[in-house]
C-alpha cells in the first residue's frame, strides 16, 4: 500500500497545500492501490484518465494559489450517482451500458470543489440489499476478511470497502434504509446519512424517493464533515431539497459535549442482543458520560414496526421508480424483442434485473395494487408517522440518540440463512431503517473490534438538520475509542 | 391475506416481469412469508393517524415559466437501444 | 329543452352522459421541466432529460401551470383547493417515458363547480363539474413510417394538462355539444387553453349509459376515448346510446369497457375489456411535496379574472338591449365580443349587432377570415352604422359602402365623401327628378290614375335610380304620391 494513501482527507489537503506531494502523485498512489486491490471488486468502472486530468488541473490550481476546498482529493463515487460521460450502472445489467449526459448535483458540488474521480463504486443492484451480493458485477469483498470472504455490508459496499482498503480517500454513498451506515460499520469506517432534504437527489438513480439520501463515507469523523460541507446544500432541481443554510460541519468537531443529553432507546436492547455489541454500546455511553454528557433512557415505542413499514414503502416506491427501465430509451434491451411491446418490456426486465430487485418490484407492485393499497401502503404511511412522532417525542428529552449500527458484524459471502430467507437479510437493518422513515440524520462510526476481529459500529441519530451535534458527539467517541483502521 | 398463483401471475404482469411456471409456487410461498411478516403492522391501531406524505412537512416549491432545457436530441437519443429518423424505435405498437 | 327520449317499439329510454376533457395548458415550458411546449418542432427537440425519464431526473412544478389551473377553476365557478397532491399513475406505455404519469388523484387542485349551457330552444341548463386536476401529457407514437416499428417522439411528453371531469348531468347529445362549446369559450377567454380539438389541445372522453325513461338508476357505462370534435362527441353519444338500447332490448347486458369512436363510420368499437383494465396503483408522488395555495394567492388570481361569456352576455342583454340569441353569439369568443364592444362605442348597439350578425359575419365566412383578420375595423363598422342613423346614407347605399369597406378597408366617411354617396334630402332637387320622371312616363301616370295605384312604387324606384340611389326613399315616396294624386 502506498504510504500517502493512509492520510485522511484533512491530512492530504495539508500535504498538498504544503507541496509535500502533488495531486497527480496522490492520484497515482490511489490508482496503484486500486490495481493491487482488484480482489475487493470495489470498483465497477475505473476512470484513471479522467482522474489524472483532474489531478493535473488541481496541481495547476495549487501552483497559482487558487486551490478549492477539496482540490486534488481522489474520491470514489457510488455507481448510483449519474456522472456526465462516465458510465453509471446502478450495479444492474439493465443499465450496464448507460452513459449519462448529465452530472448529479452532489457530484457536481464535489467537482466544483476540485475533487478527482477515481471511478464508480460497486453496490447492491439499485441499492437494494444489505451485503453487496446483489450486484450484477459480483460481490465486494470486505477488506477485514481473513480466512472466509466476508461481505462489506450494503448497499454502499464498494464505498465502504474502498475507503477501508485505501482505494480512495473518501467516497459517496446513498442511504435508503442503512446503506451508508451498515457498510461503514462492517468495514470499520465512518459514514453519515444527513437529514432527508440536506443533499440533493437530482441525478442519483432513485430507489425509494422518500427515503433516499446521499452522504459521505470516509476514514474519520472530520473527513465526513469536510466531504459533507461540499455535498450538502439546497438544490432547486430537487423539490424535496430543503432551503436551509449549511453550517461548516468541521466547526463542531472541537465543541464540548458537556451537558448534552444522550438518549439510549430501550427498544434497541431486545432480548438476545449480542452481548458484545451491548457492551460496546454501554462503553460508548460511558465515554460520553465521562466528558460530562448526561445519559438518559428513552423510548421509541414503534421501533418494532419500522422494518415491516420500510419493507412496504421502499418496494412500493421502487416498483414505480424502476418502471422506466423498459428497454426503450436507454439501457439494456432484450436481444429477442418479441412481437409486442409488452413482450419487449417483459423480456428486457426479466433479463435485465436481478433476483432481489425483481422480488422488491413485485412486492411493491402488490402492496399498491387495487384492493391492497389501504391494507399495506396506507397502513405503512400511517406507521411512518407514528415512528417519526416517536423520535420527535424523544427529542423533547434528549439532544441526540446513541445506538449500535447493526445487530451483527460482517458475515460470510453466500451465507445460507440470508440467501434462503430474505427476511433474515432484512432484519440486519433493524437499527437503521427508522432513521430513514423519520428523515433524520445519523452517523455510524467504528467503536472497536468484536472477538471475531471484526469492526463494530455505533450510530448517532440527530434532530432534523442538526448534523452538527452528531459531529461533535462522534468526534468525542472517536477520540476515546481510538479505533485502529487497516 | 395469503396470495395465490393467479395473483403472482397478475403482479408479475403488472410489473412486466416473467415468473416461469415452475417458479410460481416458490414465489407465492416467499411472498406469503414476507406479507405475513409485514402484517404484524396490524397490531397497531392507526385509525386516527394521518398518513405521512412529506417527512419534512414541506410544501411544494414552483419554478418560473421559462424555457431552460431541450434541444439536446443527440444526448437524449445517445443511449437508446434503437433510434431511427431521430425517434426512439420500438416493435410496432398495436393499439 | 325538449327532452331527448329514444323511443323504440319496446319502450322509452334516456341517455346519461359524463365528459372528461383533457385541455393542454398554455405555458412557455412544460409542467415539470424547462423544455418548450412549442407544437410542431422537429422530433425529440423539445425534450429535457426529465421529459425523457432519464435515471435520477426529478420533476419541478411550473408555477404558470398552477396559475392557469386556478384561473380555469375560477372560470368554472369551482372551489379552489388550498391543499392538493400529486400522485403517480403507474402503467407501461411507450409514450410515457417514466412508465408512470404524474397526475393528481385523491386531492385535485380544483373541486366542484358548475357551468351554464345555452340550448337551442333558448333555455339554459347547469352542468356540474366534479373536479379538475393537473397532470403531464404523454409523447406520441408514429405508426406509419415503418410496417414493423413504431417511432416515439417525446416533444409533447410533459406538456401540462388540465383534466376536467363533469358530473353525469348530460341527457342529450346537444347538451354535451353545447357544453364543449361553452367550455372552449371559457378557456379561450381565460387564455388557459387554445381549445383546438382538431389539433388535440383539447381532447374528450365520453362516458355513456342509458336507462329506461323516468328511472333514476345508473347502468353500466362505456367510455369512448379521445373523441376529437364536438360533432363526433354528439354522434358518439347518439350511436352508443342506440347500441346500449339494442343490447338491453335483446336481453343482453352491457359490459364496462373502453371503446374507440370511428369518425368514418360514426360507430364505436371495443378497445379494452374490463378484465384488461389497468391497475394504476396510484400513490402520492414522493418527488413532489403537497401543493399548498394561500388565500392571498387565490384572491390575487381572482382579482385578475376578466369578464367571462356568461357575465358579458348578461350585460349585453341588460344594458345594451340585445336579444339573448345575439348576445350569446357575440359572446361566444372573446375576440368577437371585444370587436362588438369597440364597434358599438358611442353608436346604436342593436344596429351594430344586426350588422355583425348579418352582413359582417357573412363577409367573414365568405372570405374565410377570422374576426381578428377582418378587413373592416370595429371603429369603421361603428362609423357606418352611425352614417345610417344620422340619415347621411340610406340602408341600401350602406350595403354598397360595406362592400367597398370589405374590399379596401377604408373608413365609410371617406368612401361616402369621395364617391358622393350622401343621401339627397333636398326636396327641391328630388322634386325636379320626379317631375322629369313623370313627364317621361305619361302612359304610366294615366294607368295609375285609372286605378293601377301600385305603380307608385315603380315611380319611386325610377326616381331613386335616377338619383343613383342617393335620394331619401321616404321623401321620394311622399312627393311621388302627392304629385300622382294631384
Amino acid at each position: 500500500m502506498q504510504e500517502i494513501t493512509k492520510l485522511t482527507i484533512a491530512e492530504a489537503l495539508q500535504g498538498l497545500k504544503n507541496k509535500n506531494f502533488t495531486a497527480v502523485e496522490l492520484t497515482e498512489a490511489y490508482l496503484k492501490n486500486m490495481a493491487q486491490g482488484k480482489k475487493y471488486n470495489a470498483y465497477i468502472t475505473e476512470c484513471a484518465d479522467v482522474a489524472l486530468a483532474q489531478a493535473k488541473i488541481a496541481d495547476q490550481n495549487y501552483a497559482v494559489g487558487k486551490a478549492r476546498a477539496l482540490e486534488g482529493i481522489p474520491l470514489g463515487i457510488k455507481d448510483l450517482f449519474c456522472t456526465k460521460n462516465i458510465r453509471t450502472t446502478a450495479a444492474s445489467h439493465i443499465l450496464d451500458n448507460f452513459v449519462p449526459p448529465y452530472e448529479s448535483t452532489v457530484t457536481q458540488h464535489l467537482l466544483d470543489d476540485g475533487v478527482v474521480f477515481l471511478g464508480k463504486l460497486n453496490l447492491d443492484e439499485f441499492a437494494m440489499g444489505g451485503s453487496n451480493e446483489t450486484s450484477y458485477f459480483g460481490p465486494v469483498i470486505n477488506p477485514w476478511s481473513k480466512d472466509k470472504l466476508l461481505v462489506p455490508g450494503g448497499s454502499s459496499g464498494g464505498s465502504a470497502a474502498a475507503v477501508a482498503a485505501h482505494l480512495c480517500a473518501g467516497s459517496t454513498g446513498t442511504d435508503t434504509g442503512g446503506s451508508i451506515r451498515e457498510p461503514a460499520a462492517f468495514c470499520g469506517v465512518t459514514g453519515i446519512k444527513p437529514t432527508y432534504g440536506r443533499c440533493s437527489r437530482y441525478g442519483i438513480v432513485a430507489f425509494a424517493s422518500s427515503l433516499d439520501q446521499a452522504g459521505p463515507i470516509a476514514q474519520d469523523v472530520r473527513d465526513c464533515a469536510v466531504l459533507l460541507n461540499s455535498m450538502a446544500g439546497f438544490d432547486e432541481k430537487d423539490s424535496t431539497s430543503c432551503n436551509l443554510p449549511v453550517p461548516d460541519y468541521t466547526s463542531f468537531l472541537e465543541q464540548d459535549i458537556k451537558g448534552l443529553v444522550i438518549g439510549l432507546p430501550k427498544e434497541y436492547r431486545p432480548n438476545g442482543l449480542n452481548t458484545e455489541i451491548a457492551a460496546y454500546w454501554d462503553k460508548a455511553a460511558e465515554m460520553l458520560k465521562a466528558r460530562g454528557a448526561i445519559i438518559k433512557e428513552i423510548s421509541l415505542p414503534h421501533t418494532k414496526y419500522a422494518l415491516a413499514t420500510y419493507y412496504v414503502l421502499a418496494p412500493a416506491e421502487a416498483s414505480s421508480n424502476l418502471a422506466r427501465y423498459d428497454g426503450i430509451r436507454y439501457g439494456y434491451r432484450a436481444k429477442a424483442e418479441g412481437e409486442h411491446l409488452d413482450e419487449l418490456y417483459i423480456r428486457t426486465r426479466t433479463e435485465g434485473f436481478g433476483k432481489e430487485v425483481k422480488r422488491r418490484i413485485m412486492i411493491g407492485t402488490y402492496v399498491l395494487s387495487a384492493g391492497y393499497y389501504d391494507a399495506y401502503y396506507l397502513k405503512a404511511q400511517k406507521m411512518r408517522r407514528l415512528i417519526r412522532d416517536d423520535f420527535m417525542e424523544a427529542f423533547k428529552q434528549c439532544d441526540i440518540i446513541l445506538t449500535p449500527t447493526s445487530p451483527i458484524t460482517a458475515f460470510p459471502i453466500g451465507d445460507e440463512s440470508m440467501l434462503q430467507n430474505p427476511i433474515n437479510m432484512y432484519l440486519n437493518d433493524v437499527f437503521t431503517v427508522s432513521v430513514n422513515l423519520a428523515g433524520l440524520p445519523a452517523m455510524s462510526l467504528p467503536i472497536g473490534l468484536a472477538q471475531n476481529g471484526l469492526p463494530l459500529g455505533m450510530q448517532l441519530i440527530g434532530k432534523p438538520f442538526d448534523e452538527g451535534t452528531i459531529f461533535k458527539t462522534a468526534a468525542a467517541i472517536e477520540a476515546d475509542a481510538k479505533f485502529e483502521r487497516i | 391475506m395469503a396470495i395465490d398463483n393467479e395473483t403472482v401471475k397478475r403482479v408479475a404482469f403488472l410489473s412486466r416481469l416473467r415468473v416461469e411456471n415452475d417458479k410460481v409456487d416458490a414465489t407465492k410461498e416467499e411472498f406469503n412469508k414476507i406479507l405475513t411478516w409485514i402484517e404484524e403492522l396490524n397490531e397497531v391501531n392507526t385509525d386516527n393517524v394521518e398518513a405521512l406524505i412529506s417527512v419534512n412537512d414541506l410544501s411544494l416549491r414552483t419554478r418560473p415559466d421559462e424555457v431552460t432545457a431541450g434541444h439536446c436530441r443527440t444526448e437524449i437519443l445517445k443511449n437508446a437501444p434503437a433510434a431511427e429518423y431521430d425517434y426512439f424505435a420500438v416493435p410496432k405498437v398495436v393499439e | 329543452m325538449a327532452e331527448y327520449i329514444i323511443t323504440t317499439d319496446k319502450g322509452q329510454w334516456e341517455v346519461v352522459v359524463g365528459l372528461e376533457i383533457h385541455c393542454q395548458i398554455i405555458s412557455q415550458s412544460k409542467i415539470f421541466s424547462g423544455a418548450s411546449t412549442e407544437f410542431g418542432d422537429e422530433p425529440n427537440t423539445n425534450v429535457s432529460f426529465i421529459d425523457a425519464g432519464m435515471p435520477g431526473m426529478l420533476p419541478v412544478l411550473n408555477q404558470e401551470c398552477v396559475h392557469q389551473a386556478v384561473k380555469t377553476g375560477l372560470g368554472l365557478n369551482a372551489k379552489i383547493n388550498k391543499y392538493s397532491e400529486f400522485s403517480r399513475k403507474n402503467y407501461f406505455y411507450a409514450d410515457m417515458p417514466t412508465d408512470y404519469q404524474i397526475t393528481q388523484f385523491r386531492y385535485p387542485i380544483v373541486g366542484e363547480g358548475k357551468v351554464d349551457i345555452d340550448l337551442s330552444d333558448g333555455t339554459t341548463k347547469t352542468i356540474g363539474i366534479e373536479r379538475m386536476h393537473i397532470e403531464q401529457d404523454a409523447g406520441k407514437s408514429i405508426h406509419d413510417l415503418s410496417p414493423t416499428k413504431s417511432y416515439i417522439d417525446l416533444n409533447r411528453a410533459g406538456v401540462g394538462l388540465m383534466e376536467i371531469v363533469t358530473k353525469p348531468d348530460f341527457r342529450a347529445p346537444e347538451e354535451a355539444g353545447a357544453f364543449l362549446r361553452k367550455l372552449r369559450s371559457i378557456l379561450r377567454y381565460l387564455g388557459t387553453c387554445d381549445g383546438n380539438m382538431d389539433e388535440g389541445s383539447m381532447r374528450c372522453d365520453v362516458n355513456v349509459s342509458v336507462r329506461p325513461y323516468g328511472s333514476d338508476e345508473l347502468r353500466t357505462r362505456c367510455e369512448m376515448k379521445n373523441v376529437n370534435s364536438v360533432k363526433f362527441v354528439m354522434q358518439a353519444i347518439e350511436n352508443e346510446a342506440k347500441r346500449h338500447i339494442e343490447v338491453y332490448e335483446n336481453g343482453g347486458i352491457i359490459e364496462q369497457e373502453t371503446r374507440q369512436f370511428d369518425p368514418t363510420t360514426g360507430l364505436t368499437k371495443v378497445m379494452r375489456k374490463k378484465e384488461f383494465a389497468h391497475d394504476y396503483r396510484y400513490f402520492p408522488e414522493p418527488d413532489l411535496p403537497p401543493l399548498i395555495l394561500s388565500d392571498e394567492y387565490i384572491n390575487s388570481v381572482r382579482n385578475e379574472m376578466i369578464e367571462l361569456p356568461d357575465a358579458k352576455k348578461q350585460r349585453f342583454i341588460e344594458t345594451l338591449g340585445l336579444t339573448p340569441y345575439d348576445a350569446m353569439v357575440l359572446c361566444e369568443n372573446k375576440e368577437t365580443a371585444d370587436f362588438f364592444e369597440q364597434a358599438t362605442a358611442g353608436h346604436d348597439a342593436k344596429k351594430v349587432a344586426n350588422w355583425m350578425m348579418g352582413d359582417f359575419f357573412a363577409m367573414l365566412n365568405k372570405k374565410r377570415l377570422d374576426i381578428t383578420q377582418s378587413p373592416i375595423s370595429a371603429e369603421n363598422l361603428g362609423a357606418l352604422v352611425e352614417l345610417i342613423s344620422k340619415d347621411v346614407i340610406s340602408g341600401k347605399i350602406a350595403k354598397d359602402v360595406f362592400e367597398i369597406m370589405a374590399q379596401t378597408g377604408e373608413n365609410p366617411e371617406k368612401i361616402v365623401e369621395e364617391r358622393g354617396l350622401k343621401q339627397v334630402t333636398d326636396t327641391g332637387a328630388i322634386e325636379s327628378i320626379i317631375d322629369a320622371v313623370i313627364a317621361a312616363n305619361q302612359d304610366n301616370v294615366a294607368a295609375y290614375k285609372n286605378g293601377k295605384t301600385n305603380l307608385a312604387g315603380w315611380f319611386v324606384g325610377q326616381v331613386i335610380k335616377q338619383s343613383q340611389g342617393k335620394a331619401n326613399p321616404a321623401i321620394v315616396n311622399k312627393i311621388v304620391r302627392e304629385k300622382l294624386d294631384s
